[in-house]
């Protein structure tokens, strides 16, 4: 039984979805939330590259790279924002996060 | 069954598995360490597909920076996590339904969707020409999608910046070195002479 496309597209499927369960699950962890949203976004960069190597097109490819590039400037600014929220505050609850509330 | 498809299984199987784990784990930075797992298991299927230089990138972007800078964050704050986790089980029924109909969605869009005979065979570098796949993803990147790749450096200077402009505080007191005070400084005002009267001391 060869491994085609669409053994590939189940895993990024199941990848999308234990993704989007951590990001419910671990509602107060905020931490955990942005680990969950770097498997979505490692799930749509499995989606493409398989496409693109099933489909012979470099596009693919390219485009799992901006997705990369975007993950990381994502994560960067994520925990930038975490460690000074950390700062004023001394805990990371999501749910204290109503400060702009007006 | 073959090399390939059995090295897929293994990799996928562990990528699941440790994505799984980096949900449910409970220490912070168990959950760092099973997303590298998760990454490095993904970089092992990219290179199954033929996107050598994608593989890469993804363990020195992901393992070598991301993952090591959640690591340093998790470390860093100093936050009791036992308590994060309290809604864990809370959540857990409405986090399962809604995965469960993601997943029966995805399910219902893959089994619906019939791959054509062409894209059944596996091309196992796209890359034309007899190029390396770094050869031939620069080609592309660098003449097809310059301006794409030009905005996506200013995406992640705008991210430097921000990351610094968030977290970078001056402390009041702190000591600093300036160059310009001290290059300004001649022997004239740093040196003062005093004329000691003997036995008297300053």
């Amino acid at each position: 039984m060869s491994v085609g496309l669409g053994h590939y597209l189940v895993v990024a499927a199941v990848l999308f979805t234990l993704g989007v369960v951590g990001i419910i699950v671990n509602r107060k962890n905020i931490i955990v939330i942005l680990m969950s949203v770097e498997l979505i976004l490692l799930s749509v960069n499995i989606n493409l590259v398989a496409f693109s190597a099933y489909l012979g097109d470099l596009t693919g490819q390219v485009f799992a790279l901006f997705i990369l590039t975007v993950a990381a400037a994502e994560a960067a600014i994520g925990l930038a924002i975490l460690v000074t929220y950390f700062r004023n505050r001394g805990t990371i609850a999501v749910e204290d996060v109503n400060m702009m509330k007006g | 069954m073959t090399a390939a498809a059995l090295f897929f299984y293994l990799f996928s199987a562990v990528m699941i598995a440790s994505a799984f784990l980096v949900v449910t784990a409970r220490n912070p930075v168990h959950s760092v360490l099973f997303l590298i797992l998760a990454f490095v298991n993904a970089a092992g299927l990219f290179i199954l597909l033929g996107a050598e230089f994608l593989a890469m990138i993804l363990v020195v972007v992901y393992v070598g920076a991301v993952a090591v800078l959640f690591l340093f964050v998790v470390m860093m704050l100093d936050v009791d996590f036992a308590e994060l986790k309290q809604g864990f089980m809370q959540y857990l029924p409405i986090g399962a339904t809604i995965g469960g109909i993601v997943l029966l969605e995805l399910a219902f869009v893959l089994g619906s969707w019939s791959i054509g005979p062409v894209t059944t065979m596996h091309v196992p570098t796209p890359t034309p020409q007899g190029l390396s796949n770094t050869a031939a993803l620069g080609s592309v990147l660098y003449t097809q999608y310059f301006y794409l790749f030009e905005a996506s450096g200013l995406v992640l200077l705008t991210a430097m910046i921000g990351a610094i402009v968030l977290t970078l505080h001056h402390k009041v007191g702190v000591k600093r070195q300036s160059i310009e005070e001290q290059n300004a400084r001649t022997a004239k005002e740093a040196v003062e002479l005093k004329k000691v009267p003997s036995r008297a001391g300053i």
